[in-house]
């Protein structure tokens, strides 16, 4: 599901001001895209409105690499 | 009479993004005519309080870094905002902070730093900003913070906050008895949940916002601009014979039993 990848990608772009090369599945927020836990609690939110869903604290906690935000939206699609 | 607040310039603390209250508290005072100068904490959100800023269709904002929990910062900001600006005739308080490890479990479970670190920063910081500001509403004028129900009863997961919001109450109606006899009002909005990045802080914030669109006698959330428009309504004369008061914009939640 390239499309979720991307769609996740440009928001992690634009919300984190990072170089698009360097959001890869295996990217983490904290140590390679230098997210904050700000940033962090601000990507769910975004994420959740792009898809239209709930991210749980408890699940929220979990999703440390862009992989992980990729997996989990493609589970509730 | 005329209520536009044409001429008037206004401080807002505590814009994180655009999301934040204090960003709709900003929007619906600059619709209404009045310049603003932007508080923020720490340098990590200049950047979005100016990106936000530009966004309004004048170009005369002023933005300054303002520590709450530091006096001499408090004072500094003042001070260049008096010799900025020299005249304000407003200040909306949009300041909270608790550890999110105790937003969530039991209240007693607290620590004496998280406690006294969330009544610093939330409550304290509300009678610090209100004794600076006298110096520069020296026109009269109006002072607002944001509250919670959470301070006048339990609610799940509030915790720590709560105590700071109920001892941030008091505040706010102690300042208003100092201040009333420089023509300053100081007034709060208990607002209903809002998804803004604070909110998110506090546990299990999704079932909160639910309840409310389920059961508050308007059956729905609460938006920013609806708490802006009561925001407006506090700094504008509209308002003049009020003041040490809580205007719940809640959706009339607050007024139900269980």
């Amino acid at each position: 599901m390239a499309d979720v990848f991307d769609r996740v990608k440009e928001i992690i772009v634009e919300r984190l001001d990072v170089d698009e090369s360097k959001v890869t599945e295996g990217a983490s927020f904290k140590d390679d895209l230098e997210a904050d836990s700000l940033d962090v609690v601000e990507l769910v939110m975004e994420l959740e409105d792009e898809f239209d869903m709930e991210i749980s604290d408890e699940e929220a906690e979990k999703i440390n690499t862009v992989g992980d935000a990729v997996s989990y939206i493609n589970s509730t699609q | 009479m005329n209520f536009s607040l044409e001429g008037r310039t206004y401080i807002v603390m505590g814009v994180a993004n655009k999301r934040s209250i204090a960003w709709g508290i900003a929007k619906a005072l600059h619709d209404s005519g009045a310049r603003l100068i932007f508080t923020y904490a720490t340098e990590r959100f200049e950047k979005p309080v100016r990106d936000l800023a530009e966004s309004l269709d004048r170009d005369d904002s002023l933005f300054y870094e303002c520590d709450v929990t530091d006096d001499e910062a408090i004072n500094e900001t003042f001070t260049n905002i008096k010799n900025d600006v020299g005249v304000v005739h407003g200040l909306a308080h949009c300041i909270a902070f608790a550890n999110r490890d105790e937003l969530k479990g039991e209240f007693i479970d607290t620590s004496r730093e998280g406690f006294l670190l969330a009544q610093n920063i939330s409550a304290f910081s509300l009678a610090a900003v209100s004794r600076a500001a006298r110096d520069v509403m020296t026109e009269g004028g109006s002072i607002m913070t944001l509250t919670y129900l959470g301070g006048e009863r339990v609610v799940e997961n509030y915790n720590v906050m709560g105590v700071a919001k109920a001892s941030l109450d008091m505040t706010m109606r102690y300042a208003a008895n100092d201040l009333g006899k420089y023509g300053i009002r100081v007034n709060a909005i208990s607002a209903g949940p809002i998804r803004t990045l604070s909110a998110k802080g506090v546990g299990d914030f999704n079932s909160i916002l639910k309840e409310i669109e389920e059961r508050a006698p308007l059956r729905k959330a609460v938006t920013q601009e609806e708490v802006g428009d009561v925001a407006y309504f506090l700094m504008s004369d509209l308002s003049r014979g009020i003041t040490g008061e809580i205007l719940h914009v809640d959706s009339g939640y607050s007024i139900l039993g269980k």
